[in-house]
C-alpha cells in the first residue's frame, strides 16, 4: 500500500509523464484500499481528467492524495491544485461539451459524474483547486440523481 | 517519414488492414503521434480498415476518447473503417458514466471479430457492425 | 460536589469488589434468567460459565472506576459473547426491545445479593452501592444493544451481497449468446451488479449477443431504467449487442412517461424472440427436422 491513513502524498503535474505517474499512484492507493475494479477505474479516470485540466488549463500544478477514515468508512481524496489563471465562469466550465482546450468538454463535468463528492474552488487569477472523494463500501453505492 | 519518439505506438500492417495494439494508457503525446502516423500510412497506401486493440488499456479518459474518435473520423475521410476492440468492462462502464459519446466508432469483442467485420480475415463469420455508439441514456 | 463524586466512586469500587466476591452466587442466579437460560439450552453449566464471564467483565469495569463508559476495556472480553447471545435471541424471534428487557432483568438478582451484604439496606452506603450497580447494569445493556446492532448490520450486509450475487445468474444460451433473466424488484445496487456480471460474462464467453430479460420484473424506476440503458451502451462499447426482452406494458408506460428513448436499443417481446433474433444475426437457422435429416 502506497498511501497510509491520514497521510497526504503530493506529486507534481507538469508533463505527460507526470500524468502517467499520477494515475499509477492513484491506482495503487485505490487498489490498496480495496476498491473494486470498476470503482478503481472510475476514480482513475476522474483523476486523469482533473490532472490533465491542471496541466492544460492551470499551466501545471500538483496532485494530493489522502487516505480517509471517518470511523464508518474508508475513502480516498484527490486534489488537483494549480496557480493558473483560474476559472472565470464555473457554471459554464461545468457544462457538458464546453471546452477551451480542444477536448470533448467532458473533463470537469465527466469527472464529477464518476465520483461521490466533488468540489471546485477557483477565482480568476488565483488558481484552481478541484477535490474529489470516493468512499469505500462493501456494497455498490446507490447514488442519487442522474448517473 | 515522421520522426517518432521512443514511446510511440507500433502499427502492424496486415494486408490492407492496420493493426494497432495500445499498451496501458499511452502518453498524450504518443496518442497524438499515433493519430498522425495512421493518417500518413493511410495516405501512402490503400488501407481499408484500422483495428485498434485496447484490451490492455486500463483507462480511457476524454482525451484518449477524442483521439480514438478523431482517428476514426480521419480514416473515414480516406475510405477506411476503424474498429476498436477489446474494451474492458470497467472501462466501458466508466465511459458511459463519463458521458463519452464516440459516434461513428465501430467496436468488436476481439481482433478476430474486428478482422471478420472488416472482411479481411478468412473465418466465415457474418459481420456484426455495432455502429454509432452514441448511447447516453436520454441523449440519443 | 466532589465529596458526592468521591462517595459515588467509592461505591462503584465496592460494587466491583462485591461482584468479584459473589461471582459464583451471582452466576448461578443469572444462569436461570431468560437471557442465559434460553441461549444455553443444552447445558446449565455453560450458562453459568457465560454468566461468570459477564460478572468478571462488570467487576473489571467497576474497578476501573468508569461504570458509565460503554467503551471500557473490561467489556472487550465479553463483547463477542454478548453479541452471539443477542444474535441467538434475535434469530429465535426476539425483538431488540425484548432483548433489552432480558438484559435489564439481570439487575434484580444482582441488587438482591448486593443488599444482602448490608445489615441495614436503607443506610446511605447501601443506597449509593445500588445506584452504582444500576449505572453499571445500564451500561451493560447499552453494550449488548450496540453489539447486537453491529452484528445485525454485518449480517444484513453479508446476506444482501450474497443475495445480489445469487439473484443475478448470467447464463449461456448458445455459443456467443448469453442472457440474464431478471426476476423481482430491481434496485440501483442490483442493477449495478447485473451490469457488471453481464459485461464480465460477455468477455469470458466471447458473447456477441447479451439478452436482458425483464419479464419477471414488476416495475422499474427512472434510475433502474437508466442503469439498463447504460448496460446496453457499455456492452455496445465492448463490441456486443444487448437485447432487451420481456418489457411488460406497465414498464413500457413508465419508460414512456420518464421520457427515456429506447430508440437505439434492440427490444423483443420475450426471451425466445430475443434468442431467435441473436441466432438469426449469427447466421444460425433453427428449423424443424426434415425427413431426410431424421433418417440420417
Amino acid at each position: 500500500m502506497s498511501a497510509r491513513l491520514g497521510l497526504t502524498t503530493s506529486f507534481p503535474i507538469g508533463s505527460d509523464a507526470d500524468l502517467a505517474w499520477a494515475r499509477h499512484q492513484v491506482r495503487r492507493a485505490a487498489a490498496g484500499l480495496g476498491f473494486g475494479l470498476v470503482e478503481q477505474t472510475k476514480l482513475l479516470t476522474a483523476a486523469s481528467e482533473l490532472a490533465r485540466n491542471t496541466l492544460v488549463h492551470g499551466g501545471g500544478g500538483r496532485m494530493e492524495l489522502t487516505v480517509l477514515d471517518d470511523g464508518q468508512a474508508r475513502g480516498l481524496r484527490l486534489s488537483c491544485i494549480d496557480e493558473g489563471p483560474g476559472i472565470r465562469d464555473i457554471d459554464l466550465a461545468m457544462t457538458d461539451g464546453y471546452t477551451t482546450g480542444g477536448g470533448l468538454g467532458l473533463g470537469l463535468s465527466g469527472a464529477k459524474r464518476l465520483v461521490q463528492e466533488f468540489t471546485l474552488d477557483s477565482r480568476p487569477g488565483q488558481g484552481t483547486t478541484v477535490t474529489v472523494t470516493q468512499w469505500l463500501s462493501a456494497l455498490p453505492v446507490p447514488r442519487s440523481g442522474v448517473l | 517519414m515522421t520522426l517518432r519518439p521512443a514511446v510511440s505506438v507500433p502499427v502492424l500492417e496486415l494486408g490492407d488492414v492496420l493493426l494497432v495494439t495500445l499498451r496501458e494508457a499511452p502518453y498524450d503525446g504518443a496518442a497524438e503521434q499515433l493519430q498522425d502516423d495512421l493518417a500518413h500510412r493511410i495516405a501512402r497506401r490503400p488501407v481499408t480498415g484500422v483495428v485498434i486493440d485496447i484490451s490492455a488499456v486500463e483507462i480511457v479518459d476524454s482525451f484518449l476518447g477524442r483521439v480514438l474518435a478523431e482517428i476514426a473520423a480521419g480514416a473515414h475521410l480516406m475510405a477506411a473503417r476503424t474498429v476498436v476492440t477489446g474494451m474492458r468492462p470497467a472501462v466501458a462502464i466508466t465511459l458511459v458514466e463519463l458521458g463519452l459519446i464516440l459516434p461513428g466508432l465501430r467496436t468488436a469483442l476481439d481482433v478476430d471479430s474486428a478482422l471478420a467485420l472488416l472482411g479481411a480475415a478468412s473465418p466465415a463469420r457474418s459481420p456484426h457492425p455495432q455502429e454509432g455508439v452514441s448511447c447516453l441514456p436520454g441523449s440519443a | 460536589m466532589s465529596e458526592r463524586n468521591a462517595a459515588h466512586e467509592l461505591a462503584t469500587r465496592q460494587v466491583g469488589a462485591f461482584l468479584a466476591r459473589r461471582r459464583e452466587q451471582l452466576a448461578q442466579r443469572w444462569a436461570d434468567v431468560p437471557l442465559f437460560r434460553t441461549v444455553f439450552t443444552l447445558s446449565r453449566d455453560e450458562a453459568v460459565e457465560a454468566s461468570k464471564a459477564v460478572v468478571d467483565a462488570l467487576a473489571a469495569v467497576a474497578s476501573s472506576g468508569r461504570p458509565e463508559d460503554v467503551a471500557a476495556a473490561g467489556f472487550g472480553a465479553v463483547r463477542d459473547q454478548l453479541g452471539r447471545m443477542a444474535a441467538s435471541r434475535a434469530r429465535s424471534g426476539s425483538s431488540p426491545a425484548r432483548i433489552a428487557e432480558e438484559v435489564a432483568a439481570l439487575r434484580s438478582p444482582a441488587t438482591e445479593l448486593l443488599l444482602a451484604e448490608f445489615s441495614d439496606p436503607s443506610e446511605p452506603q447501601a443506597r449509593e452501592s445500588v445506584l452504582a450497580l444500576t449505572v453499571l447494569m445500564g451500561t451493560l445493556r447499552l453494550v449488548v444493544m450496540e453489539t447486537a446492532l453491529n452484528a445485525g448490520e454485518d449480517l444484513i450486509a453479508r446476506q444482501r451481497e450474497q443475495l445480489l450475487e445469487v439473484a443475478t445468474p448470467v447464463i449461456r444460451l448458445w455459443d456467443g449468446v448469453v442472457a440474464v433473466p431478471l426476476i423481482g424488484t430491481l434496485d440501483s445496487a442490483r442493477s449495478q451488479v447485473v451490469m457488471e456480471s453481464l459485461l464480465e460474462t460477455i468477455v469470458a464467453q466471447r458473447a456477441r449477443y447479451a439478452i436482458l430479460d425483464i419479464t419477471g420484473v414488476p416495475t422499474v424506476d427512472s434510475l433502474v431504467a437508466q442503469h439498463l440503458m447504460k448496460t446496453v451502451a457499455a456492452a455496445q462499447l465492448m463490441g456486443a449487442e444487448c437485447i432487451l426482452s420481456g418489457i411488460r406494458p406497465a414498464i413500457a408506460q413508465t419508460i414512456v412517461h420518464l421520457g427515456i428513448d429506447l430508440g437505439p436499443v434492440t427490444t423483443r417481446a420475450g426471451l425466445a424472440d430475443a434468442l431467435a433474433y441473436a441466432l438469426g444475426r449469427l447466421g444460425i437457422e433453427v428449423s424443424p427436422r426434415t425427413t431426410a435429416a431424421v433418417r440420417r
